[in-house]
């Protein structure tokens, strides 16, 4: 079939705008906190780098009619297991797990595609349910599609990644018409896990042992002193002692003498909280609501079920990227190693990314197509 | 186009309305986390942001030094580093003590123990660990700043005292506050503090001890300083001008070498104390850094007490030289008539019983002494006349008259810890023994046994006090004290004249107990001692055994009237008679005062005095030179004592 694109007015250009002012904090923050650090000094300029590629990227996907992409996800999900798989095989470690794949001079982090491909998968499966209702059996079989890479996933060991499965999938069961009872039963059966990881007896058998002390010193920081229960505290003190106003750019105490851990990834929104002060949590969060928003609404005018699962899968990982995210930097949550989306300095999280906001402008410029 | 797809376009538009409502509803509840820590809560996590950047490292404000009398400097600071180690954080520290352990050689045990020591102490304030860094502690910590980021240095100055003990009693020493002197000092005392324990450095510790100062700085995550806030400059600590003359101590301390025993020699016109050794003695160097609790405990419970200073501790029978306040007594008394004479056949009975007159006991000529007037009993010390006249005054005029003249009394001499004797008196035994006098007691008392006891301090006063027309100044160790407390006892000018004619005799006339101590054109005069350790009746009981040496004194000064200096010299054990055994330290020092005062060099002096003794003089007494090492060196090198001259 012909590309039914339309022109560059179809464009969600305030999507775009939000993206970039994001993308803008993150860029200024990353500068703030390395650049007067040895070693680290124009990070800044390699995220910029990502960025650029990034949209390119983004423009390039969204030129590539979704369907033709749907059409190929069963061969998409064999490619992604299989990439899964090889890197537990082939995968080179660092701190201690099997995440990277070295592919042409760079390192990718195989799970980020697995998460876009997941994607693209469960909105190619919710899709094919013709009801309005979504039985169990359909549950279970998406359950199982989603079962496979996320236990891959969870042997690297990547328990952040792997958790953003769960909320695409959930979500996706919820918008295909998954029963209130049955999506009652499915909330209580997860708080159970929930509880189950916090407690202890239980938790032994289902966690590593860094997960488990992860768990510990989240629930009591005092107890550990230089490991993640630390990190939590000095990243509340960070968010804390930036007050209304924040301490202002590049002026952050605990930000600039590297209090805060890894403050150009994972906790960059502590940098900025105490840099810019409620005043720019306000203005960060209500870009990434603006931006979660914007998405939602893209998918309420998706021109079929397809695209709007595909739409609302990217909205669903985001989403739990944010609240996940921004709950540890706050100390509301254990630390899990997951990126603030657009924010955070990295590659492959940053592709992820604008590869997933480039299936949803896919969507939305096919919206009025025949 | 595939078949999954076609005209499906129902949309669960209420669906993701929810959706939305979620998505607003997770953005609200996140910024509710961060108004409750960014603006409920935001003052704790600034100053929680504050501890963390800003640290508090104290500059040690140096001790005062000490000076002698001619300014030359007998206690001194070195520059030394100490290990701090940072306990804010108990667990990171938990974590780094074995590698500190291991990178500066201090056991677990030890490093638990001062942790534990140091528990009540607020966590932001560091404790040394390590007093003295070598160079290779040094090199430790700075190269491992980044990975054990609970270390940190302190520059520190450190007491150095001349070597060898040189003047060890009097200065003292300084060690870290005891946890009691934190708690009384309020709050001017932190752990790790340096505070001087014992001597001058103890009782001038206000004075020369400065007020530490304070250095903020910024440190980074690792510990690393980046950035410099305040500086509070630290106070040093005022020096101190002794009244102690090192050339005299350096004489004092040669002579009395290495013997068991106390010198102090003073100014009895002003009270100033020239020269003050006490043996034996520890280096306090070995203290000025920090002593292990073992070796602590063996100085203490070493039987010798090195830790003594007997100069002013040591509480011993004064033997013959309190004839000199029984001769005060039955002079000021009139109840004696002055002409009144004894004979001596080497042993008097009292109360039935014989007591012996030292001459009894005489390795050669006569063993008794004959008829015996004052002059003469005082001149060849015989016990027998004493012995009638203590019978014959009684303890009640004894002890009046022993008490006057300070005996049982601190002489408030600017030290810690003086000891004041024992005068004893029939309302001591009454009060002590709960029992009566015996007659016989006082017979024992007047010739300086028996239960009476003085510190060689105490008898430089008394003496000097007595050979200045009853005036007695305080003994004190700074110089140009102004207004020095004094007591004056009357005494008649027949008296003193009497006395110090008699002492005079002792050393210029013939058949006095200090004849050998005589100099060309110095009118030394003196009582010599020589004091049974223990009484008679106890000595039969464990005379098996033990040998008990007799303890020797020897109180001498010059001129004969208003002296300028007097020298109280104890030998303890030394088995010899006073004038043999104390007199030629006092002899040595009387001589080096007025070879001074006369600018004759020294060291020919000693020479001359050591005439018999084969070292060679010229060595002997270097030129003191302030915190040399050779200034010590030559006090070794010469361990003779002062008494080649004897036999």
């Amino acid at each position: 079939m012909k590309d039914a694109a339309q022109g560059s007015r179809d464009y969600d250009w305030w999507l775009i705008a939000i993206l970039m002012a994001i993308c803008a904090l993150g860029v200024l923050e990353i500068y703030s906190a390395t650049h007067a650090s040895g070693g680290l000094e124009g990070m800044h300029y390699k995220q910029i780098r990502w960025l650029v590629f990034g949209f390119a990227i983004m423009f390039a996907l969204s030129r590539l009619d979704y369907h033709l992409i749907l059409d190929q996800a069963p061969l998409l999900y064999v490619i992604c297991l299989i990439a899964l798989g090889s890197v537990l095989v082939l995968g080179s470690s660092r701190f201690g797990a099997r995440r990277w794949l070295h592919l042409a001079g760079q390192d990718f982090q195989v799970s980020e595609l697995a998460k876009l491909i997941i994607i693209i998968v469960l909105a190619r499966f919710f899709a094919e349910v013709r009801s309005d209702e979504l039985d169990l059996r359909d549950v279970l079989k998406a359950g199982m599609l989603v079962g496979v890479p996320l236990v891959l996933i969870l042997k690297q060991p990547d328990l952040g990644t792997a958790l953003v499965l769960v909320p695409m999938m959930a979500v996706g069961a919820f918008l295909a018409g998954l029963k209130w009872i049955h999506a009652g039963i499915f909330t209580l059966a997860g708080v159970l896990l929930v509880g189950a990881v916090f407690y202890p007896p239980v938790s032994k058998h289902l966690l590593k042992p860094y997960q488990r002390e992860r768990i510990t010193s989240f629930l009591h920081p005092e107890e550990d002193a230089k490991g993640s229960g630390y990190q939590l505290l000095q990243s509340k003190i960070a968010v804390g002692s930036g007050g209304f106003w924040g301490k202002g750019f590049g002026n952050g105490s605990q930000n600039q003498l590297g209090y805060i851990p890894v403050r150009y990834s994972d906790f960059i929104m502590a940098a900025w909280a105490e840099e810019q002060g409620f005043k720019g949590v306000l203005l960060a969060l209500g870009l990434y609501m603006a931006l979660l928003l914007r998405l939602v609404q893209n998918a309420q005018r998706a021109k079929d079920r397809a695209g709007m699962f595909l739409v609302m899968g990217v909205a669903a990982a985001l989403g739990f990227h944010v609240l996940v995210n921004v709950a540890m930097v706050i100390g509301a949550m254990p630390v899990t190693g997951i990126p603030l989306p657009l924010m955070s300095y990295g590659g492959s999280a940053t592709l992820f990314v604008f590869m997933a906001i480039g299936l949803v402008m896919n969507v939305r410029l096919r919206r009025f197509v025949n | 186009m595939s078949y999954w797809f076609r005209n499906d376009n129902r949309l669960p538009q209420t669906r993701l309305a929810i959706v939305s409502y979620v998505i607003v509803g997770m953005i609200g509840v996140l910024l509710l986390g961060f108004w409750k820590l960014q603006v409920i809560d935001s003052d704790k996590y600034g100053q929680m942001a504050e501890q963390n950047r800003v640290r508090s490292i104290p500059i040690i404000a140096p001790r005062g030094r000490m000076l002698d009398r001619d300014g030359r400097v007998l206690v001194d600071n070195r520059p030394s580093f100490s290990v701090l180690l940072l306990r804010d954080d108990p667990k990171l520290v938990e974590q780094y003590l074995p590698a500190i352990s291991d990178g500066l050689g201090i056991s677990i045990d030890d490093l638990h123990d001062q942790l534990q020591n140091t528990r009540n102490l607020p966590k932001f304030q560091p404790i040394v660990i390590k007093p003295e860094a070598s160079s290779a502690d040094l090199d430790f910590i700075e190269s491992h700043r980044s990975d054990i980021p609970v270390l940190e240095m302190l520059s520190v100055s450190r007491r150095r005292y001349l070597p060898n003990g040189f003047l060890a009693h009097a200065t003292g020493y300084v060690g870290e506050a005891s946890e009691t002197q934190i708690e009384n000092s309020n709050g001017k005392l932190r752990p790790g503090d340096v505070v001087g324990k014992f001597g001058l450095e103890r009782q001038y510790n206000d004075i020369l001890m400065g007020t530490d100062g304070m250095r903020r700085v910024i440190v980074n995550s690792i510990g690393k300083e980046v950035d410099h806030l305040t500086q509070q400059d630290p106070i040093p600590g005022k020096q101190i001008q002794l009244s102690i003359d090192m050339d005299l101590q350096q004489v004092a301390e040669q002579s009395l070498g290495q013997r068991p025993g106390a010198v102090v020699a003073l100014d009895p016109r002003t009270g100033e104390v020239l020269a003050m050794v006490s043996r034996p003695t520890p280096d306090p160097n070995d203290f000025a850094v920090r002593i292990s609790a073992k070796e602590w405990k063996q100085l203490n419970e070493d039987p010798l007490k090195p830790l003594l200073n007997r100069a002013i501790q040591a509480q011993l029978a004064p033997g013959s030289v309190f004839k000199i306040v029984t001769a005060t007594a039955m002079l000021q008394d009139h109840e004696i008539p002055e002409s009144f004479t004894t004979y001596c056949p080497g042993y008097g009975m009292f109360f039935g019983r014989q007591y012996h007159c030292y001459v009894y006991y005489a390795k050669s000529g006569p063993h008794a002494h004959g008829p015996t007037n004052l002059h003469e009993a005082i001149l060849k010390s015989c016990d027998v006349f004493f012995y009638t006249i203590g019978m014959k005054m009684g303890i009640d005029r004894l002890s009046f008259y022993g008490d006057k003249l300070g005996i049982g009394h601190k002489t408030g001499i600017d030290l810690p810890s003086e000891e004041s004797g024992l005068m004893p008196s029939e309302e001591w035994v009454e009060r002590v023994f709960h029992r009566k006098w015996y007659l016989g007691e006082a017979i024992s008392v007047a010739i300086g046994q028996g239960a009476v006891t003085t510190t060689p301090v105490q008898l430089a006063r008394l003496i000097g006090g007595i050979a200045s027309g009853g005036v007695f100044k305080q003994p004190h160790m700074l110089k140009d004290v102004k207004d020095v407390p004094e007591e004056r006892f009357a005494l008649s000018e027949h008296t003193i004249g009497t006395i110090t004619e008699a002492m005079y005799g002792v050393v210029n006339e013939p058949g006095g107990t200090g004849g050998r101590l005589k100099l060309a054109g110095i009118e030394l005069s003196g009582k010599s001692g020589t004091a049974q350790v223990i009484g008679y009746n106890k000595m039969a009981l464990v005379r098996k055994g033990t040998k008990f040496a007799d303890n020797a004194w020897f109180v001498g000064y010059a001129p004969r009237r208003n002296p300028e200096i007097c020298v109280a010299v104890l030998v303890q054990e030394s088995g010899q008679h006073g004038g043999e055994a104390a007199g030629p330290v006092v002899r040595d020092i009387v001589k080096a005062y007025y070879d001074k005062k006369n600018g004759v060099p020294a060291g020919t002096v000693t020479a001359e005095a050591r005439s018999t003794s084969s070292v060679n003089g010229t060595a002997v007494v270097a030129p003191a030179v302030a915190i040399k090492e050779n200034a010590a060196a030559s006090v070794a090198a010469n361990p003779a004592d002062g008494n080649g001259s004897e036999q």
